[in-house]
């Protein structure tokens, strides 16, 4: 910092510049610290909820705080965490600089988006200290809005307004991205995480709202009393898992998306090799976006819906493994013949297409109609999602984080001591969700407190998977907090990859780069293992 | 202000005029799907209970509706020529436009708030006075989303006569906004007139025929 010109960090460092920021680097860390806090309460209801399940018997928290538990922790890690998670940070602090843009397209609304969700955030912890919710976080009619006794109305209109914080996000994503570029950036010369990015916007805009007005009815219904969903008052308690899922099974491609995204840049910068069908893994983005809006019955199977929607929706779910699978076979196909390097950001990337696809092929199983009657709402379903949720989308931001942190924070962190923490977290995250896979093909139901004695094996596996898993997180909050300090000083593209965020200085100036780049060939351009940068005029 | 530079994140000034106007249509592709939900949900009631809701449908009063239709379609008339007056930078009937659309507007709540005040006095208010006796159960759920979609209408348009309003108030000052706003608030007021064109038929014409 002595002698060296200002970077976005030490421009101005009154709390205030902080605060009221509306340079999306630092909106990206308001909202990095903000997830975080968020990820250790919802990973704290998990602690509870697993120590819980080490014994058949209910003999830690009385049934009804399980309840309020699993709820708090379903609730907090989709909307608190997963969706926000790589969208406003990570993809908040890189996407301008990918496309060289000086910032977004609207940068106080995207502050804006940042205390929306701030102030959801907090009515919805508001709630959980209040006493929390009991209905999972699905919040199945008429349960939720008839006989739970929770604060459900005050978790939902702290859910309803987190969505403005998605959809302005997704919004200032898509503007951005249309009319932000550098001269000579076309968009097949996009970085593959801009597309990703583009495509989980597309989902943000136009799933999120729906989501809304459900919550809104939820609320009437609550508080009026009126019959929306509730059958005894002549409302249709499957209208009300069409209209969640119509957001809920897209919002799962808002969480898995990005990561996606993440994964394409690793590998090639890695392999240190073009990516194997750029247009294929681009589109594949696109099409996951456009088919997961056409799956959610899914969900519903044994809930009463007609056969013949059901046999749609199940045909439409394996369409979706097809985009899904092409991305796996061209991230494969890149590495064949790269120049591997196995810094801790690949090892991540190599945990996200082993767990990725585990979890895509549970999903073939759940998406065909007999199947999926025997494992519904069994640890099988429980164990399918946390393998895309957890071991794809977290295992991806991590990587993704790791990738970044140089340009973030212009300082390394000790690869050691990531690349350990890397392989902690796949086998922390197999030993405790692969044993959920055995229990729910028995016959274990989720959201239950106490079970038959024989289950007992796997659930003790599955806790002290959890527990080297809570080990694996916390490794990184303490040697990045390090690095902060003692870390050496990164140059600007410690990784020899090609994007143009590596042209600009780590971490960058506050308008990011000193002059506009002009672009000049596709992102991944590699000779002999050798980068070509995207642009050479800077 | 109006021949300023850009601000600093775009390179030209017509940049910025497209990203403005393309953020505004992501933003009503957002509002469409909300009200498209409220709109589905209601569909598949009025599918499943067609006799009941047409029973309903009838106890609303179509003469207001259709009075508020050609009200809010002529306000819309004039935001057009508003916009219109802004491109050949004629002041006078830009402000006078932008006041029609805004008294048009106002019009438009003023008769919808006479109509629930109508219905009040009916009984047909979920929640607050409902007259069971004589339109059911279900008859409730159809007043409620009668109340949820009119009244979420009636909050946009609220919304756009403030922005029409503080607009005229500011080009009649001789302090008019950057190009591409008037355009903006111009996409919102159409956007809200075509929900009503919707929400009208949906709610008022179920039953009025045989």
């Amino acid at each position: 910092m002595h002698g060296s010109p200002p970077n976005y960090l030490t421009a101005r460092t009154t709390i205030r510049s902080w605060l009221f920021s509306t340079d999306h680097k630092r909106i990206a860390l308001l909202y990095f610290a903000s997830i975080t806090f968020f990820f250790l309460i919802g990973g704290l209801a998990a602690v509870l909820i697993r120590l819980e399940l080490v014994t058949p018997a209910a003999d830690l928290v009385l049934p009804d705080t399980y309840n309020r538990l699993f709820t708090m922790h379903g609730v907090i890690m989709v909307w608190f965490f997963l969706v926000p998670s790589i969208p406003t940070t990570l993809g908040n602090f890189v996407l301008p600089l990918m496309l060289a843009a000086r910032d977004l397209a609207f940068p106080r609304l995207n502050l804006a988006s940042w205390y929306f969700y701030i102030a959801g955030g907090a009515l919805t912890v508001l709630a959980l200290l209040l006493g929390g919710v009991d209905t999972g976080w699905t919040f199945y009619e008429p349960y939720a809005s008839a006989f739970s006794n929770g604060y459900v109305t005050l978790a939902v209109l702290g859910i309803f307004l987190s969505g403005f914080s998605s959809i302005l996000t997704g919004l200032n994503f898509i503007v951005t991205t249309h009319k932000l570029r550098a001269p000579g950036m076309t968009w097949y010369r996009l970085p593959l995480f801009v597309w990703s990015l583009y495509s989980t916007s597309v989902i943000l805009v136009l799933a999120t709202p729906v989501l809304a007005m459900t919550l809104l009815m939820l609320v009437a219904e609550r508080v009026l009393g009126i019959g929306i969903f509730d059958p005894a008052l002549g409302g249709d308690p499957l209208l009300w898992q069409h209209m969640f899922w119509f957001y809920s099974h897209p919002a799962v491609y808002i969480m898995v998306l990005p990561a996606i995204g993440i994964v394409s840049e690793l590998v090639p910068a890695f392999a240190r090799k073009q990516i194997f069908g750029y247009k294929f893994v681009a589109w594949a983005s696109v099409a996951i976006a456009a088919i997961g809006f056409l799956v959610w019955g899914h969900h519903m199977f044994v809930a009463g819906q007609s056969l013949y929607a059901s046999l749609v929706f199940s045909f439409l779910s394996y369409l979706v493994a097809v985009p899904s699978a092409i991305k796996v076979f061209n991230w494969v196909a890149t590495l064949h013949k790269g120049w591997i390097r196995f810094d801790a950001p690949m090892l991540y990337a190599f945990g996200f297409i082993g767990l990725f696809t585990i979890g895509g092929l549970t999903g073939l199983f759940l998406a065909a109609l007999a199947i999926d009657v025997h494992v519904t709402d069994t640890y099988f379903v429980v164990a399918h999602f946390h393998y895309i949720m957890v071991g794809g989308s977290v295992s991806a931001f991590f990587g993704g984080l790791h990738y970044w942190w140089p340009k973030i924070t212009g300082r390394l962190y000790p690869e050691g001591w990531a690349r350990a923490a890397a392989i902690l977290m796949f086998f922390g995250f197999n030993l405790t969700f692969f044993p959920q896979f055995v229990l729910g093909w028995l016959g274990m139901p989720r959201r239950y407190d106490a079970y038959p004695p024989e289950f007992q094996i796997w659930h003790v596996l599955s806790s002290a998977g959890a527990s080297t898993l809570a080990v694996a997180y916390a490794m990184p909050l303490f040697y990045f907090f390090w690095s902060l300090v003692w870390g050496a000083r990164a140059p600007a593209n410690p990784w020899g990859a090609t994007g143009l965020e590596w042209l600009t200085g780590s971490p960058p100036p506050a308008r990011n780069f000193e002059r506009t780049p002009i672009v000049v060939r596709g992102p991944y351009d590699y000779v002999e293992g050798q980068p070509r940068p995207q642009a050479e005029n800077v | 202000m109006s021949e300023a530079s850009p601000a600093f994140q775009y390179a030209t000034l017509s940049q910025q005029r497209e990203a403005a106007t393309l953020g505004m249509w992501a933003f009503l592709a957002t509002e469409v799907l909300f009200f498209g939900a409220l709109i589905a949900a209601y569909s598949a009631y009025r599918t499943a209970w067609p006799a009941e809701i047409a029973a309903a449908a009838r106890h609303t009063r179509v003469a207001l509706g259709a009075i508020n239709t050609a009200v809010l379609l002529t306000s819309s008339a004039f935001m057009a020529t508003a916009v219109a007056a802004e491109e050949a930078d004629r002041r006078r009937p830009l402000v006078l436009c932008l006041l029609a659309t805004a008294v048009l507007g106002l019009s438009f709540i003023g008769i919808k708030g006479y109509e629930y005040w109508l219905e009040y006095r009916e009984g047909l208010v979920p929640a607050l006075n409902f007259d069971f006796g004589r339109y059911g159960g279900i008859g409730e759920l159809f007043f409620l989303f009668y109340f949820f979609a009119t009244g979420l209408h009636a909050v946009h348009l609220t919304i756009g006569i403030v922005m029409v309003l503080v607009l005229a108030a500011r080009i009649g000052a001789g302090r008019p906004p950057r190009p591409p706003v008037l355009r903006m608030v111009g996409l919102y007021w159409h956007f809200v007139d075509i929900v009503w064109i919707f929400l009208f038929p949906l709610i008022y014409l179920p039953g009025r025929t045989g």
